[in-house]
């Protein structure tokens, strides 16, 4: 038991210095963020000789922090808020309707899963462009269309534990099908909706290749802008930095707040 | 509820709507516009599989085919021997053990643009500093050549998705009984024997999960590769996501690129429908 207890000990410091590895390129960006041009050129591995946010106040005008974020926000939220009700609705109605064309609409929402974004890309821009839609409202819709299939699949699977006499009851109660949805069923479904949220919002919320195409600087989100940044100060790395540490600054209190259900909620969207 | 049921519709139309103005339609669209000269706006005239010949002649998207299975290759094989690793490490009994995996999944949150930027500052800047301080030639130009492009871009992945495999291990790892790992201890299996003769097997189904995942993920990459080495030098470190990207964009060969687009469609549906056959087979020999 002694030999076990040792080991046991020499795991976990073998594991705190993976985690503090794994941690050093935050740790490098940070520390170098802090440093002058000429303080880099000397080396960016000692520590900066003053503690000041110059870097910081550029980087943060330099990125107009305050309006990307505001459009990641408006974008992810209203994306996520809808991918969530319009894929419940259709996973309750496609679980409870038990018939073979449901299981035909559900196979094909499974099946675009496989198509990889740079098969419809150009086309896609192409048609919402003749349309006018290469703005904010069209991207949102956008993500509809590409985040429904996931979230349908999983609010499907859910369904399977919320038995049909709850409907009924409430049918016989007078309400009518959405109220029923609305108020017996959705609620039930907040475990999942969680997970679908988690994974939605870590997607759209990083996402580069789609908004470039779509949005114009001016609506840009984080991703975004961070490259029109990144391209304006290429060797210029204590502004670059600078400006990664702000981007990365809202994920981690995210993760800070949320880390459990994070962590679950990537679990279950990988393993089903 | 029947099928003609009106609210039955009524729920499915939103989401029918944003598949089919958004992926079905444009996908069709797309293998149509393949096989003419579409510039974007119009095409004028139908050329069979020209494109398609054309393609498979064209020595950028070739390389970039080659360099994409190279890497996805490398990153499936280091990926999951380093979740499994981190996974193992992390359902021990230690005290740390939220913490660390804590750490591990962080990267997975941030996008592949920054973390690729932050690492080229890595590469470039901080291997060549320790490079340095060292005497390590190797540490130094890093990106600088496909070969460190290469490594470079397999790091990355690594770090960012290790933590996500962990993930799909530990899920595994719990739901070996414990019982199972106690009578083996009571017979003196060794840790080694232990792992070869339960784990392994009990955690295999993991494995199936995980491969392909990465497989997938590792094959579709773009914003890394984008941020990390843009392809350089000289185009040698382009992945086919962005090969397509760049000849649709900003060569403005947009039905070429569509046929592209339609080979990297196939080629990732195979892979799909692999694993797919894979996990049935699997449940079936349970």
């Amino acid at each position: 038991m002694q030999k076990t207890k040792r080991n046991l000990i020499i795991i976990e410091i073998v594991g705190v210095l993976l985690a503090l590895l794994w941690l050093s390129p935050f740790y490098l960006m940070v520390v170098n963020a802090f440093k002058t041009k000429r303080e880099i050129f000397e080396g960016v591995l000692g520590l900066p000789q003053a503690l000041t946010s110059d870097n910081f106040v550029q980087a943060f005008e330099d990125l107009t922090f305050i309006q990307s974020f505001f459009n990641s926000v408006i974008i992810t939220g209203m994306s996520v808020g809808i991918i969530i009700l319009f894929s419940s609705m259709a996973g309750y109605v496609l679980a409870r309707n038990k018939s073979k064309l449901s299981g035909v609409i559900l196979l094909v929402f499974v099946s675009a899963m496989l198509i990889p974004f740079q098969s419809v890309m150009i086309p896609l821009v192409a048609l919402f462009g003749q349309v006018d839609m290469l703005n904010a409202a069209g991207l949102i819709f956008m993500y509809l269309g590409f985040g429904c299939s996931l979230s349908i699949f999983l609010y499907h699977g859910a369904m399977t534990g919320i038995s049909v006499s709850l409907d009924e009851a409430a049918i016989i109660d007078g309400a009518n099908r959405f109220q029923t949805f609305w108020y017996i069923i959705f609620p039930l479904l907040k475990p999942i909706s969680v997970t679908v949220a988690i994974l939605n919002v870590i997607w759209i919320w990083n996402d580069y290749l789609l908004p470039s195409l779509v949005l114009g600087e001016a609506n840009a989100t984080i991703p975004l802008k961070m490259f029109y940044f990144f391209g304006q100060y290429t060797k210029q790395w204590h502004l670059a930095l600078a400006g990664l540490t702000i981007a990365i600054i809202p994920v981690i209190i995210g993760y800070f707040f949320a880390q459990k259900q994070i962590i679950e909620g990537v679990a279950e969207g990988a393993v089903k | 509820m029947k099928n003609r049921d009106f609210t039955f519709w009524l729920f499915l139309t939103p989401v029918i709507l944003g598949l089919s103005l958004v992926v079905v339609i444009p996908f069709i669209y797309g293998l149509f516009y393949s096989f003419t000269d579409w510039n974007g706006i119009k095409a004028t005239t139908f050329l069979g599989f020209e494109n398609y010949i054309k393609l498979f002649q064209d020595e950028e998207f070739r390389a970039a085919l080659w360099f994409t299975i190279k890497f996805s290759v490398a990153s499936v094989i280091l990926l999951n021997i380093l979740g499994l690793i981190l996974a193992l490490l992390v359902t021990r009994k230690l005290k740390s053990s939220n913490f660390l995996r804590t750490i591990f999944f962080m990267p997975n949150l941030i996008g592949g643009l920054i973390l690729g930027f932050i690492w080229q500052f890595i590469f470039v800047s901080v291997f060549d500093d320790i490079g340095t301080a060292l005497g390590i030639e190797a540490l130094s130009g890093w990106l600088s050549t496909t070969n460190t492009g290469f490594w470079g871009l397999v790091i990355l992945t690594c770090w960012q998705m290790a933590g996500y495999i962990m993930i799909i291990y530990i899920a595994y790892l719990q739901n070996i009984p414990n019982e199972l790992i106690e009578a083996s201890q009571i017979d003196g299996a060794s840790s080694w024997q232990r792992f070869r003769n339960i784990t392994f097997p009990l955690v295999a189904p993991a494995f199936t999960i995980s491969m392909f995942l990465t497989l997938s993920t590792s094959f579709k990459i773009y914003d890394q590769n984008l941020s990390l080495t843009n392809g350089g030098p000289y185009n040698s470190t382009q992945m086919v996501a962005m090969e397509i990207v760049k000849t649709a964009f900003n060569e403005n060969q947009m039905a070429f690129a569509q046929a592209k687009g339609v080979i990297f469609f196939l080629i990732v549906a195979v892979i799909a429908i692999t694993q797919v056959y894979y996990n049935k087979k699997r449940e079936v020999d349970m």
